[in-house]
């Protein structure tokens, strides 16, 4: 199935969605996370599309709320609507979200194939945050949030969290 | 309400994310080691996310002004349909693992057949509950392999646990009459259709952890009829206890 990938979003409302942050990784905005697929002004209200990274995650509604208080504040009323298709991947984040992840101390997601090998610890392929090096381990395979795994690193001895690849 | 059997379907799917999830919530600050607490508390994180997808289409379903809340705690034990075997207590750590790999395999084999289905909802929900279980199922199946090829004991607890746990297996594979009005209209799956393939799979991993696949042909059923073991009751004064306690309190 192909589906379109591309967001629709009014370029002119895009400095107000880059405001709003990821209140679980703050240094990342809804849009380099990429949960943003829909937003679109209709007269005084902006129609947004939200799509969770998880299906429990909790930060959704809270960046239902901030969205709502970002918009409120420009003057626009925001509806924000939940959509669970097509899910989420961690492909719709922005390389520069990227970089920032990892700036920011966590590890940005390898491919799938990759991921698998060394969230099973058969090959180690993640690269620490702190030194670089790729002699690290995995932890556990769920870290501090859902999206997250633990690792630490066998070279300089921090752990870390890695961005788990999802597809 | 005028499609009650989508409804039931629905329930029937979403209270053993619902149930599980409650038990493996018990656990939060209470697992073995720090990391299996975060990661068990996460599963029960996505099943939890997974449950308020369904339950808030089924309150849909019914109108009225309900919501989700409503569906997940406003119920008496006869009127929740999840299988005996997630309600099976935190007995010890195999039990734990045990009873989330026995339901991992299955659970996977039925969002990849609800992924599509003819309901958009549904085959929403599946398709992003697939990613999560995929992780699940790893980590329990890693988990078997650990404790069943570990140490004299690990493997006594495991293989314990597993024989234990295997009558319950059965019931997963039940239809019932909301599965067959709903396979009839393209929604449902039919969950018959892959009990060896599920069989199969679990065998290939128990083999590998040198777990003794039990032989016992007794199963035990009646969670999908809403006739549960004695174990459900504890699980629902925990779960309700706010709603009972105050009623229609909202969050």
């Amino acid at each position: 199935m192909t589906v379109d990938l591309q967001p629709n979003i009014d370029i002119s409302l895009v400095p107000i969605l880059e405001s709003v942050s990821d209140p679980e990784i703050p240094v990342l905005s809804v849009l380099d996370m990429g949960v943003i697929r829909e937003a679109i002004q209709e007269g005084g209200v902006v129609k947004i599309k939200l799509t969770p990274t998880y299906s429990g995650c909790p930060a959704m509604d809270v960046i239902s709320d901030d969205l709502k208080k970002a918009f409120s504040e420009k003057g626009k009323t925001a509806i924000v609507e939940l959509v669970l298709a097509p899910a989420w991947t961690t492909d719709w984040m922005s390389e520069a979200g990227t970089i920032k992840l990892e700036s920011y101390g966590i590890a940005a997601p390898l491919d799938a194939i990759a991921d698998k090998e060394a969230l099973l610890g058969n090959k180690k392929l993640v690269k620490c945050t702190n030194c670089g090096s790729t002699n690290t381990h995995v932890v556990s395979q769920f870290g501090s949030t859902a999206c997250k795994a633990l690792f630490k690193c066998d070279d300089c001895q921090e752990p870390f969290d890695y961005f788990k690849c999802l597809k | 309400m005028n499609n009650n059997n989508l409804y039931n379907y629905i329930l029937g799917i979403a209270d053993n994310t619902l149930i599980l999830g409650q038990r493996l919530g018990e656990l939060c600050g209470h697992g073995p080691a720090l990391e299996t607490d975060i990661a068990l508390t996460n599963i029960a994180l996505d099943l939890f996310g997974q449950t308020r997808s369904y339950f808030q289409y089924a309150a849909l379903l019914v109108g009225d002004g309900k919501a989700e809340d409503d569906v997940a705690y406003m119920r008496t034990e006869r009127n929740y349909f999840n299988v005996l075997l997630v309600e099976q207590p935190n007995t010890h750590f195999g039990y734990v693992m045990g009873r989330q790999f026995l339901f991992d395999v299955y659970h996977l084999l039925l969002l990849e057949g609800l992924q599509n289905s003819s309901d958009i909802t549904l085959a929403a929900i599946a398709d992003k509950g697939i990613k999560e279980v995929t992780y699940h199922k790893r980590f329990s199946g890693d988990w078997m392999k650990r404790l069943g090829d570990g140490t004299a004991e690990s493997h006594q607890k495991m293989q314990e646990a597993i024989d234990d746990l295997w009558r319950y297996t059965d019931e997963l594979f039940q239809l019932t009459k909301a599965d067959k009005a709903m396979i009839y209209e393209g929604i449902g799956v039919d969950v018959s259709n892959f009990k060896e393939a599920y069989y199969q799979e679990v065998s290939e991993i128990l083999n590998e952890a040198t777990i003794t696949v039990p032989e016992n042909k007794y199963f035990t059923s009646g969670g999908k009829k809403g006739i549960h073991t004695e174990h459900m009751g504890y699980i629902l004064a925990d779960l309700q206890y706010m709603q009972r306690t105050y009623p229609n309190m909202k969050w």
